[in-house]
């Protein structure tokens, strides 16, 4: 019976040969199911689900204010140092000393895009923004200040 | 047999694959001594992409440190991190949410579904066929776009947290799951057709890379590497974590021991993983995702230990706890490392083309050997 065993045997490997390129083939002719993007042409096009954790921004009102406090949360739920609160002491007509944000420092180049910041946050003033396009020429400009000049806290957040 | 390393025989050759080379996945650094075709030796050189990250968990609180697991074994990102929410949960005795549960598992075994996918393509690419590589990432993607939309990155997710998972599941989470089921089912047989049955990609497989039970037990092999050669190693089977004891699913195991045995176990794994994800999507209970937990996590002095069963096998998480918020010291019994040590064994007295075939089928991730 080896005669028989040997012509199936190449009967079946020419067949399995066969069975490969008829998908290969198919997919030849059938255009329709192109599924890759060209990336940098789709820019315009290109939508990132809303949770993608790019870098993190603060949000700012039309009045310019946030709701950052400065209470320091997201700077010791950072893993590495990503974050620094500079934070000053306002006096209120009252004379009364209060605290508030400097300068919110983000270094974008040590940031792991982890997201233990904004989940530690207990105001929502800082997210995470859909950008993922973080190259630049200068080292410094990974630096960023995150509130604007001359914010302000909004009213009513502690 | 003590070997006095770098001592040849005369007319052997001495060729190193690596680190830079493209069917290793990774820097990998391996010696092998020739002679002629047949291997005589194969030592694995590590240490390229160490990041000694078991180290930099020190300085880290038990919030922190699992976002670096995501860096270990990056192909089962949401199992690494599932094991060190357990070992932490463990340590400060809270109960996780019922929904919680089913999220992790649920996403625990898309996971394994997509690791397995990108083993598939990046195998068959290691025996020159190309094509598989492509259709391997069709629907490895729909996976990442799962990802991508509920837990806001694709490869380093950083999702679970202790006490549950950092966000609630989009409200599409569901309907996209389902999507993938189908397509997935839709697309499972083109894998068969194009790969499995090939009669080429038999013939490199079949009677290469001979694992016995023996050496794979005393390697310390887990996982399909160790399941292909019939031991029974399933940490979701003999040690259940979370619900995996209430879900009906199948030990995959082949008893060959060859490169083809551990092909076919990935293979069917998937399918088991596809019936885990059937069984919950539908099922997901409603309450909270994540249990109330303090601001500032301290372990009670001791030590605390948990498996998960990852993509590639076995994972532990060692912790031990000076009471502090930080850990005294965290060790990771990782996957990989264990499965390379039998790289030696399987491939010894072969021919140096099968090499890459069976280093293929062992799954090997490197930054998960290095840490």
């Amino acid at each position: 019976m080896f005669i028989v065993d040997y012509f199936k045997d190449v009967y079946g490997a020419m067949k399995s040969l066969l069975v490969g390129m008829n998908r290969t083939g198919y997919y030849f002719t059938h255009h329709k199911e192109i599924i890759t993007e060209e990336y940098p042409d789709n820019r315009d096009t290109l939508k990132l689900p809303e949770r993608f954790r790019g870098e993190v921004v603060m949000a700012h009102d039309e009045n310019n204010e946030h709701a950052c406090t400065g209470c320091s949360a997201c700077e010791l739920a950072c893993p590495n140092g990503t974050i620094k609160i500079i934070n000053k002491f306002d006096i209120s007509p009252e004379g009364k000393k209060k605290k508030a944000i400097d300068t919110f420092v983000y270094h974008l180049e040590l940031c792991t895009m982890c997201g233990l910041c904004v989940d530690a946050c207990p105001t929502g003033a800082i997210n995470m923004a859909n950008t993922f396009e973080h190259s630049v020429f200068n080292r410094g400009l990974l630096t960023k200040r995150l509130n604007k000049p001359d914010s302000k806290l909004k009213a009513g957040v502690e | 047999m003590v070997e006095e390393i770098g001592k040849t025989a005369e007319g052997d050759l001495i060729i190193n694959v690596g680190p830079q080379h493209p069917a290793t996945h990774g820097v990998l650094h391996l010696v092998i001594t020739l002679n002629g075709e047949t291997i005589k030796k194969v030592e694995p050189h590590l240490g390229y992409i160490h990041r000694s990250i078991e180290k930099m968990c020190e300085s880290l609180t038990y919030r922190q440190f699992i976002y670096t697991t995501s860096r270990m074994d990056y192909l089962s990102a949401h199992i690494n991190n599932h094991a060190c929410a357990l070992t932490v949960e463990k340590g400060l005795g809270i109960e996780i949410p019922a929904r919680a549960q089913v999220i992790r598992v649920l996403m625990d075994e898309l996971t394994r579904i997509a690791s397995h996918e990108l083993w598939w393509g990046a195998m068959a690419m290691d025996l020159g066929a190309f094509t598989p590589f492509f259709h391997a990432f069709r629907e490895r993607e729909t996976i990442n776009e799962i990802m991508e939309e509920t837990c806001g990155a694709r490869l380093t997710m950083n999702y679970m947290v202790p006490g549950g998972v950092m966000v609630d599941l989009h409200p599409n989470f569901q309907s996209r799951v389902k999507n993938f089921l189908k397509l997935y089912k839709r697309k499972i047989h083109e894998y068969d057709e194009l790969v499995t049955g090939n009669i080429i990609f038999q013939n490199r497989m079949k009677g290469v890379g001979y694992l016995t039970k023996e050496a794979a037990i005393s390697y310390g092999v887990t996982g399909p590497a160790a399941r292909g050669s019939g031991v029974s190693c399933d940490v979701r089977k003999h040690y259940p974590y979370e619900i995996y004891n209430q879900i009906q699913f199948d030990e995959i195991l082949e008893t060959e021991g060859d490169s083809f045995a551990r092909y076919m176990v990935r293979l069917r794994e998937m399918n088991e993983s596809i019936k885990i994800i059937e069984q919950l999507i539908d099922n997901i209970p409603e309450g909270d995702f994540q249990a109330k937990t303090k601001a500032v996590l301290k372990l009670p002095k001791g030590e605390f230990y948990q498996r998960v069963e990852t993509a590639r096998g076995e994972l532990g998480v060692y912790i031990v706890s000076e009471g502090g918020t930080t850990p005294y010291r965290i060790k990771f019994r990782s996957p990989g490392f264990s499965n390379l040590a039998c790289l030696d064994h399987i491939t010894r007295g072969g021919k140096i083309g099968d090499l890459i075939a069976s280093m293929g089928t062992l799954d090997l991730v490197i930054p998960d050997i290095d840490r």
